[in-house]
């Protein structure tokens, strides 16, 4: 398993981690809407937390090796960059060669997320899960068929869920 | 908003690798042929125009201690408001998207601690008489996306 495969707990899938510390979490919490737009954005924070930005800093760093923060930067609105088709491609691949496929298909630059999902046969054969961005649906049809061409027979039946209404977006938060 | 060759720059290259050290503008804006000053600005302007949700980290939700699943819904279209109603009145259930599909509702449960996963599943099934098909990750093959404009 690699540094992002799920520990299975319970409930199936579920990705368990220990829950970070106080010091960690006030960090999260006084980072996860963004960093400040200063010259020394960390020790703007640290003082903002009463501890030093050393501290601060060497915590950030240890949550980017740990894989607990993914990555330092700006996260773009992909509709206002013009990617206004996202269509949620899914697979029925076999179970054995998923890895193998869902690491190719990962790589893709057009794919922002691929999970493997349980099925829930009969009315979802579908287990392997890739978003799909472009500008239009035709961009997202095209990128799909190339997705096809690379698993090849290993594409046993697949469809695209076009996103057709928001009915609720507060985002992924801790809350205080 | 209209973006120029230095904001296409800064949006491409700087969706990741933002450093940890002291002038971490500075650093990041010399690597770019910018002063601190201008990336400073030029980052404030994006955020207010919205062509960036955010600049920061970007936090792994599930390495965050909590837990998280996405479920899906086959709800006949003249139910659909009411059951939107039941499912988005939970705290837990993050986004919700409507998708063209038999499989038309889509959401995002974050908890707190794992078992309240299925609680929520349960409460949402009794209170909309519906099945919930939950569909947590078992593997992610995730690289991130950039976005180039």
């Amino acid at each position: 398993m690699n540094a992002h495969a799920a520990k299975v707990l319970g409930h199936a899938g579920f990705e368990a981690a220990a829950v970070p510390d106080p010091v960690d979490r006030r960090i999260v919490l006084a980072t996860q809407a963004g960093l400040p737009r200063v010259s020394r954005p960390y020790h703007a924070i640290a003082e903002q937390l009463g501890i030093s930005a050393d501290e601060v800093m060497a915590r950030l760093r240890r949550m980017l090796e740990t894989g607990v923060i993914r990555r330092i930067g700006a996260v773009p609105n992909h509709y206002a960059l013009g990617y206004r088709a996202n269509g949620m491609s899914v697979w029925d691949v076999p179970e054995d060669r998923i890895r193998e496929l869902g690491r190719r298909i990962g790589e893709l630059d057009f794919v922002s997320h691929c999970y493997h999902r349980p099925r829930h046969l009969p009315e979802w054969p579908y287990n392997l899960f890739a978003m799909v961005h472009g500008r239009d649906r035709a961009e997202v049809e095209a990128k799909v068929a190339q997705i096809a061409v690379l698993l090849g027979e290993a594409d046993r039946g697949h469809t695209v869920l076009y996103s057709t209404r928001i009915l609720k977006k507060t985002g992924l938060r801790l809350g205080s | 908003m209209l973006m120029d060759s230095v904001d296409r720059t800064i949006v491409n290259r700087l969706q990741g690798g933002f450093p940890v050290c002291e002038r971490p503008y500075a650093e990041a804006a010399a690597e770019l042929g910018l002063s601190e000053d201008e990336l400073i600005r030029r980052v404030e302007a994006l955020l207010a125009a919205g062509t960036l949700t955010r600049f920061g980290p970007m936090y792994h939700a599930e390495r965050l201690g909590g837990a998280l699943t996405l479920a899906a819904m086959k709800i006949p279209p003249q139910d659909f408001e009411r059951v939107t109603a039941i499912v988005n009145g939970f705290p837990e259930v993050a986004h919700n998207y409507a998708r063209q599909h038999a499989f038309n509702m889509w959401f995002v449960l974050a908890t707190e601690v794992p078992e309240r996963i299925e609680q929520v599943i349960a409460e949402i099934e009794k209170a909309s008489g519906y099945r919930v098909y939950d569909m947590p990750k078992l593997e992610e093959f995730y690289v991130g996306l950039r976005f180039t404009v």
